[in-house]
């Protein structure tokens, strides 16, 4: 089933153009890795499918079990099953994790249709996922990425998308700031959360995450549009050769 | 946070305009001319019985009053006042009198009722878990007493306070039952010529609480004043007296709601705090008067005076505010530390929206040895509001060893709104240690967008970010109060962006 179909994607930021004609299309179950240098257009493709204001799509549309996408506010999105792993998670002091874990699953699954959890359902759930990421109750009982280390905060990600269950997971270069230790619990839960109604995009410089987060499909970014599809192997080429020869491509 | 969740629910049925608590009581009322004069000042003294020092007492404030001039020193603007276009006192017409709650007009009642303050089923509130570190009481009750424009209408839980020897009661009933403790303690922490507002208020006060904890006495239950302005045009005037004699303890919880009016409304309350030798009083106020609408027309002027003296050694006295309504607010609740080892504290958290304009912070006044105060305040500004923290802390030549630390935290959401920080300090013993620390923030838009991102609405994530960045003092209220603050928060941020 088709997840995630972009069309002709244009997008801008103060009138320049970042994304120039992007399409990409993903199905339920797939791991697409999308790859390029710094300034292709990754970050921007991942902020404008979650709906971060401050960019102008100039066309083409992204349709999400066919609805319209761009239609959306950033919060319907996520209730439809949408989730963003960022880059830079935000610290939001005062507020602790749990409770923010808390309202944030409510929030969908209020927008699901579905009742709120009760507080030892809730609370059974959330140990469950973070017993198996290494988290511990100090970490939940802080402030929201307050204080945490670059590998927490990636972790803390892993344990929002394991918690919302979302159908497509957007992975925004989880492996950067991570050490190798890290890498592999946080490649690890999010491997456990592959599945066959699930879709990934996993975007990242390093083919290094993708020895660990193996993919079904990699995109080759470069300039605002995808220059190179191809299976596993297609990373592996790069790291032999670089992105030097899609820029000139592109 | 489920309160939180539970409020943005509420909010989205609510427009910007809709003041929740603005709507009016149909009741005969008892009106004093209008203007004021000497006059006015013996109609009202007429009216509530006072004995004749009490009469005197007034007028010489109102003479006093005549010579004075409005300050102009706060971060405010608003019109003139005209002080002979204002009626001084109004009261629902008594058909007898009351002797119990069930004697109160209905009608009265309902209005309380419709501010979710039913005062039979909601006082004594089942189940509630105390605040970490708060008193452990299996039931915790609440005392009411409610002030319905100028008179109080009911107290609540008179026979229990009266066996633990407290004295909870209108302030008019103290003058007549009470006058020895009345004029021990009245006017001695705000003297009647301490500014021109307290002058205005000792001249024309129509009524308030009183309180009084006999020695060695722990109040056995919360007690709790809810004001309400209800007549067009009645500026109201509260004289509240609390005194905790020594080795003696009060939490105290004031709220206060006004019904939506095209006319601005003036409110100058007075509020004194005694502590004796070992004493503890906690002062708890929720304020969300009306603040004027959407286009800054209407709300509440709301200039108080309040200020704690601790009189006795190792006294201590607690100001926690919670202020989100009125249109203006000039407002410094202080703590005057005379005891030796005495010790004061002004928690706060101000949200101003729309057109609002709030002046408010503290005084923390360092006379005796070894004396601590604490300041903790958190701003939050939203629409095209301005809010100014305020604050002196000083010590007195004979205060050796006084310590201070003050935080005052800004946190400004939208870019038409102001925020502004004007410590006074003042050392006059080179013993006294001050701290101050201050910060001011925005709400990122990369925060926001982070909570959507998670599911969050924009009015759920203002919500919880304010109620973090508050979270400090959130946690110094009694929980009851705690779990409506946190309402309130959000709802008076609505519409606050976009």
């Amino acid at each position: 089933m088709t997840l995630l179909e972009i069309q002709d994607l244009n997008v801008g930021v103060d009138s320049r153009e970042i994304i120039r004609g992007l399409d990409l299309m993903v199905n339920a179950g797939e791991v697409h890795a999308i790859m390029g240098p710094n300034g292709s257009g990754k970050s921007t493709l991942s902020h404008v499918i979650a709906g971060k204001p401050g960019y102008e799509v100039t066309g083409g549309h992204i349709l999400f079990r066919g609805e319209d996408l761009l239609e959306m506010e950033p919060n319907e999105r996520a209730a439809k099953g949408v989730f963003l792993a960022f880059q830079y998670p935000v610290e939001i002091p005062g507020v602790t994790t749990m409770n923010f874990l808390r309202t944030a699953l409510n929030a969908q699954r209020k927008a699901r249709g579905r009742g709120e959890l009760s507080t030892p359902e809730f609370l059974k759930k959330v140990r469950e996922v973070a017993g198996s990421l290494n988290i511990t109750r100090d970490m939940l009982k802080r402030g929201v990425n307050v204080g945490f280390s670059g590998g927490e905060k990636k972790r803390n990600e892993v344990l929002q998308m394991a918690l919302f269950e979302p159908s497509l997971c957007i992975l925004d270069e989880i492996d950067s700031g991570l050490d190798i230790d890290a890498l592999r619990i946080v490649a690890s839960g999010i491997n456990g959360l592959r599945s066959p109604e699930r879709a990934m995009i996993v975007i990242t410089h390093y083919q290094r995450l993708l020895h660990y987060i193996v993919p079904d499909y990699v995109h080759v970014m470069s300039k605002g549009r995808v220059v190179k599809s191809g299976s596993k192997e297609l990373a592996l080429e790069l790291e032999a050769c670089g992105y030097a020869q899609f820029e000139t491509a592109a | 946070m489920v309160a939180v969740q539970e409020t943005v629910e509420r909010v989205r049925r609510i427009d910007v305009d809709q003041y929740r608590y603005g709507f009016e009581t149909q009741i005969e009322s008892d009106k004093a001319p209008k203007g004021l004069s000497e006059d006015t000042v013996r109609f009202i003294s007429a009216k509530k019985n006072e004995p004749a020092w009490m009469l005197e007492w007034r007028l010489e404030a109102y003479r006093r009053w005549l010579t004075m001039t409005e300050p102009t020193w706060a971060r405010v603007d608003y019109p003139k006042i005209d002080y002979q276009d204002i009626y001084y006192y109004a009261a629902p017409k008594p058909k007898k009198t009351l002797s119990s709650i069930d004697e109160i007009d209905p009608e009265i009642l309902k209005t309380y009722e419709k501010l979710g303050i039913p005062l039979r089923e909601v006082a004594i509130l089942e189940g509630v878990e105390p605040p970490p570190g708060g008193p452990q009481t299996p039931n915790r009750k609440i005392a009411v007493d409610a002030v319905f424009d100028s008179v109080s209408v009911a107290t609540t839980f008179q026979k229990e306070l009266k066996a633990a020897g407290v004295i909870f009661m209108p302030i008019s009933e103290a003058i007549r039952e009470h006058p020895e403790l009345v004029q021990k303690y009245l006017g001695t922490v705000v003297p009647t010529s301490d500014n021109y507002f307290a002058t205005l208020n000792s001249a024309v006060f129509s009524d308030g609480s009183f309180v009084y904890v006999p020695p060695g006495v722990r109040c056995p239950m919360e007690l709790s004043t809810y004001f309400r302005i209800n007549e067009r045009n009645t500026g109201q005037f509260e004289r509240t007296l609390i005194i905790a004699d020594k080795g003696s303890y009060i939490s105290y919880l004031e709220g206060c709601t006004a019904p939506q009016r095209d006319e601005n409304q003036l409110h100058a309350a007075v509020v004194e705090l005694v502590t004796l030798d070992d004493a503890e009083i906690k002062y708890s106020t929720v304020q969300n008067w009306y603040p004027g609408n959407s286009e800054g027309k209407g709300g509440i002027y709301n200039f108080v005076t309040k200020r704690g003296d601790c009189r006795g050694k190792n006294s201590k006295i607690s100001w926690t505010q919670v202020e989100t309504g009125s249109a203006i607010t000039w407002k410094y609740p202080s703590c005057i530390l005379r005891g030796d080892n005495s010790s004061g504290e002004f928690y706060s958290i101000v949200i101003s929206n729309g057109f609002q304009q709030v002046d408010s912070g503290t005084k923390m006044i360092h006379l005796g040895k070894n004396t601590s105060s604490r300041i903790i305040s958190k701003g939050i500004a939203a629409g095209k509001s301005q809010n100014t923290y305020r604050g002196l802390v000083s010590a007195h030549r004979k205060a050796t060893g006084a310590r201070n630390y003050t935080a005052c935290d800004s946190l400004l959401i939208g870019d038409k709104c102001g925020a502004h920080t004007v410590p006074y300090v003042e050392a006059k013993n080179s013993s006294a240690t001050f701290e101050h620390e201050a910060t001011t923030s925005k709400i990122s838009e990369d925060v926001l967008f982070y909570c959507l991102q998670r599911g969050l609405s924009e009015q759920q994530a203002i919500g919880l970010v304010v109620n973090g960045f508050a979270k400090d003092v959130l946690q110094k209220l009694p929980m009851e109060f705690a779990v409506e603050a946190q309402k309130l928060i959000s709802i008076s941020l609505e519409g606050s962006v976009g």
